[in-house]
């Protein structure tokens, strides 16, 4: 395999596909991060496995549809079940939080120790750290390969996931812009109360799911909460304005990922070690070194 | 019962003493350069509009907030060393009332110097503690989970806790904030009956119309202060314009007929 | 088997592990009382997540020295040391930057978790099997555990249900209301990070036996099954101990049965099952209850 051929199939497209997550997670990362709703992101990641893994019993593969409305479907069933603890139950918020996305990931391992996945890279270790080094494109022989049809269409599918994920987040961010940006401001109880209510609400934890879904096959459940969490954070230490922010949210979700996947896989080598590292672990440690800097030097930090 | 403090009023130290006191978050100070003087066996009122720095004042003055600059002194000793003189009576809204917790276990919480960090709670602690929900009305709900009172009862356990300290200062923050009629006057009945045993008590207030009628002294405040002293001297229309910005209406209706 | 596994028939072995799981069970119960009750819940994730890095780094250090790098008190060191500065830094996220205690707990939870995850990847590339066996520190394995082991976990459930009960009603004055106790004279900063690390302890404790992954839900969610049947702070720590030491009781004893799967999702949800009853049943609090005196109201 040439050079080119080897960059192009064994780092260029998973580290796209690595990126496409980190920025797809950023957006509705940046708007729960100023809903301090920080934590329902950790809890839509517990509540994609048992969505996914539902979905695989249902259908018996692992296709893009029957994946997304598995996750989705698991995070409003979280998002009910959360409500109905707080309103019905009057537990606190985050307790509620974390009692349904416990068992939620609880039951999702289980079921998924039981289930059958030869065949299809779903296993537990893949559920919690990723498989991206393993996103390769292998029939890639060239620069020319990304004109050649037959050869695209042997692209991972987790590509042509990511970047639809990728691109229905844009657009929605978009769309609702207006309205998004206002809602951290609402002072309705329930947003007090870090509470996903009202359309805004459902529809940032749809987006959020969405994000989580397609990202799951790159960095796995719990490193997604990195990128919903590490860029934005990091962004909001640098401006006041809501535009700047999600720009740099960007800009450090893709740097996060780019360093985090390149470290991950030559910094070894460069160390003089044989093996490459896990790749979203290491893109999660960049993301929160990034927050560190910020943290130490941003123009924004003040408390 | 409680046992009264020396009648001594007039020499000896302020109950409480503030020199400069400057304290906030942020890069203005919410309260800067603020003296004062609260003599001891009296009752007096902390007002200003909102966002003149009260609670950040009294934050100060408890210890939950380190001051900038200036000092506090509780009969004449520095905060530290006489924290055992002093009760604190927070406002309502800063407690989650859905705690676990009965309204006894809440008024035992104000004999915690006596019972220590291990100390088991005996007879005598729980006689205690009845006695001071017996002052204020309260004995009846003692096994009462608090969620289940009313904003006015749950202020009088507050009260009562403080009275089981057994303290000489009293802080209270917007004592009568939300509460009825009735608790009103029950808790103002027993703060005069604290001052006659010689205690002292300086409370944030919010209802202006009440000032003459409740306390001896009043500290009127916006950011630093406006003025202090005896109601008949210090609780002026004039004072309370400066204060307020003049945003106030009816303001010769909150000050008595004599002072002008 | 069943059976045999809940009336404690299996073996010495066996037993000392399920009552170990009991054991953690109980501490886990009390000492989460006290996270929940200050609204602190998710507290115990971050925590729980923070302790990877330290576990595998222990792992690498006792190896380098020629130990057993499987050895639990050093890898619970590990875990401790990497854990406590987990906290450290959301302290310091939250004192010195602009954002909320949420973000704090979600970066230092995703970061930590994914530098333990390279880490652990690095030790896989060592000569082969010597990782084999850190993985159970994820979701819990009881099945794989040594009867040294499960004396260390119980003796330190033992040592942090001890502190839990001596702290207990100090936590409890400084969690309903932590103005007053600061202005009675109560620490309050020293007493919120006494129970912090008691959470810690049963965190690091609690490693083999559910896992980092799932132990919040086992300090949290007996302490919210508790709540709704008494209104005694003292009582909610008592009864969640006891649903806590029910879970890692049943837990470990249907993990017996299925020593393929891992333990912690099986306590967790037992433990998730015991809330559900709760949630439902619970005299005056329970749902049932309350449609009842709605409905009677109407």
């Amino acid at each position: 395999m040439t050079g080119a051929a080897e960059f192009l199939g064994f780092t260029l497209v998973p580290m796209l596909i690595g990126t496409l997550a980190a920025m797809a997670c950023a957006v509705p990362g940046v708007f729960l991060l100023l809903r301090r709703q920080a934590l329902l992101g950790d809890a839509i990641s517990h509540t994609v496995l048992p969505g996914i893994v539902v979905a695989f019993l249902l259908t018996g593969r692992i296709a893009t549809l029957p994946m997304l409305l598995g996750a989705a479907g698991a995070a409003i069933v979280a998002v009910l079940l959360i409500q109905l603890l707080v309103r019905a139950g009057r537990v606190e918020p985050g307790t509620a939080m974390g009692t349904v996305f416990s068992a939620m990931f609880a039951a999702g391992v289980l079921l998924l120790e039981r289930t059958d996945t030869a065949g299809v890279h779903l296993d537990v270790r893949h559920a919690l750290m990723g498989s991206l080094e393993s996103l390769v494109w292998l029939e890639a022989e060239g620069w020319h390969s990304l004109f050649d049809p037959d050869a695209l269409s042997t692209l991972p599918p987790e590509f042509g996931r990511m970047a639809l994920a990728a691109l229905v987040i844009g657009a929605w961010a978009a769309l609702f812009w207006r309205a998004l940006a206002i809602s951290p401001f609402d002072a309705g109880f329930a947003a007090v109360l870090g509470l996903p209510v009202g359309a805004i609400g459902l529809g940032l934890t749809l987006a959020a799911a969405l994000a989580a879904v397609a990202a799951f096959d790159a960095v796995g459940s719990i490193l997604v909460i990195a990128m919903f969490v590490c860029p934005p954070a990091a962004a909001r230490l640098m401006t006041e304005r809501l535009g700047a922010m999600l720009g740099w949210s960007l800009v450090f979700a893709a740097a996060s990922a780019i360093l985090g996947f390149l470290l991950a896989g030559y910094g070894p080598l460069w160390l003089g070690f044989p093996s490459s590292v896990s790749a979203a672990g290491m893109i999660a440690t960049v993301s929160g070194l990034i927050l560190g800097l910020a943290a130490l030097l941003g123009p924004a930090r003040g408390a | 019962m409680v046992s009264a403090v020396s009648p001594d009023r007039q020499s000896g130290p302020a109950a409480l003493g503030l020199r400069g006191l400057t304290a906030g978050y942020g890069a203005e100070p919410a309260i800067e350069g603020i003296d004062a003087a609260f003599p001891a066996g009296t009752m007096s009122a902390i007002v200003g509009p909102n966002g003149a720095g009260k609670s950040t004042l009294i934050k100060t003055i408890i210890g939950a907030l380190k001051p900038v600059a200036g000092q506090v002194e509780v009969f004449g000793q520095p905060l530290a060393r006489s924290r055992d003189r002093l009760a604190y009576v927070p406002q309502r809204a800063s407690v989650d009332w859905d705690f676990p917790t009965r309204v006894i276990d809440v008024v035992t919480m104000g004999l915690w110097r006596d019972l220590g960090l291990f100390g088991r709670v005996r007879a005598r602690h729980r006689t205690r503690a009845m006695e001071c929900l017996g002052l204020v009305s309260m004995a009846d709900f003692a096994d009462r989970q608090i969620g289940q009172l009313s904003g006015g009862q749950q202020q009088r356990v507050f009260l009562a806790r403080a009275l089981a300290q057994g303290a000489d200062l009293y802080l209270l923050d917007e004592p009568f904030a939300g509460v009825d009629a009735a608790t009103e006057a029950a808790i103002i009945a027993v703060l005069h009956r604290l001052r006659a045993e010689g205690r002292t008590l300086v409370a944030v207030h919010h209802d202006l119309s009440t000032v003459a009628a409740y306390f001896d002294r009043v500290l009127i405040l916006n950011r630093r202060k406006v003025t202090e002293g005896p109601v008949a001297q210090a609780f002026t229309e004039a004072a309370l314009a400066r204060a307020y910005g003049g945003r106030l209406h009816g303001l010769s209706a909150m000050v008595p007929a004599a002072a002008e | 088997m069943l059976g045999q596994a809940l009336a404690l028939g299996l073996g010495y072995n066996a037993t000392l592990v399920t009552l170990g799981a009991a054991g953690l069970g109980f501490a886990a119960g009390m000492t989460g009382t006290f996270l929940v009750l200050r609204g602190r819940a998710l507290l115990g994730d971050a925590i729980g997540h923070a302790t990877l890095p330290g576990i595998v780094a222990a792992f690498l250090v006792m190896v380098a020295l020629g130990a057993d790098g499987r050895a639990l008190p050093g890898l619970m060191l590990g875990a401790a040391l990497s854990a406590a500065l987990g906290v450290w830094v959301m302290g310091w996220v939250t004192r010195r930057t602009r954002l909320g205690e949420d973000a704090a707990i979600g970066a230092v939870l995703s970061v930590f978790f994914g530098a333990g995850v390279v880490l652990l990847t690095v030790v896989q590339s060592l000569p082969a099997g010597r990782g084999a066996g850190l993985e159970t520190m994820l979701l819990g394995a009881t099945a794989s555990m040594l009867r040294q082991e499960a004396y260390l976990i119980l003796a330190g459930a033992a040592v942090a249900s001890l502190a839990a009960l001596a702290l207990g009603r100090t936590m409890l004055w400084t969690a309903f209301d932590p103005a007053f106790a600061q202005a009675a004279g109560i620490p309050v900063r020293r007493v919120d990070r006494a129970a912090t690390a008691l959470a810690l302890a049963v965190t690091v404790i609690g490693l083999k036996v559910v896992g980092l992954i799932l132990i919040v839900a086992l300090l949290i969610v007996p302490a919210a099954a508790a709540r709704f049947w008494t209104d005694r702070g003292g009582h909610v720590a008592a009864l969640a101990g006891l649903f806590g030491a029910l879970s890692g009781y049943l837990g470990a004893a249907i993990s017996a049965t299925a020593p393929a799967l891992p333990t912690g999702p099986i306590v967790v949800l037992v433990a998730v099952a015991i809330f559900a009853l709760s949630l439902v049943f619970a005299p005056r609090r329970g749902m049932l209850s309350r449609a009842a005196r709605a409905r009677g109201a109407a």
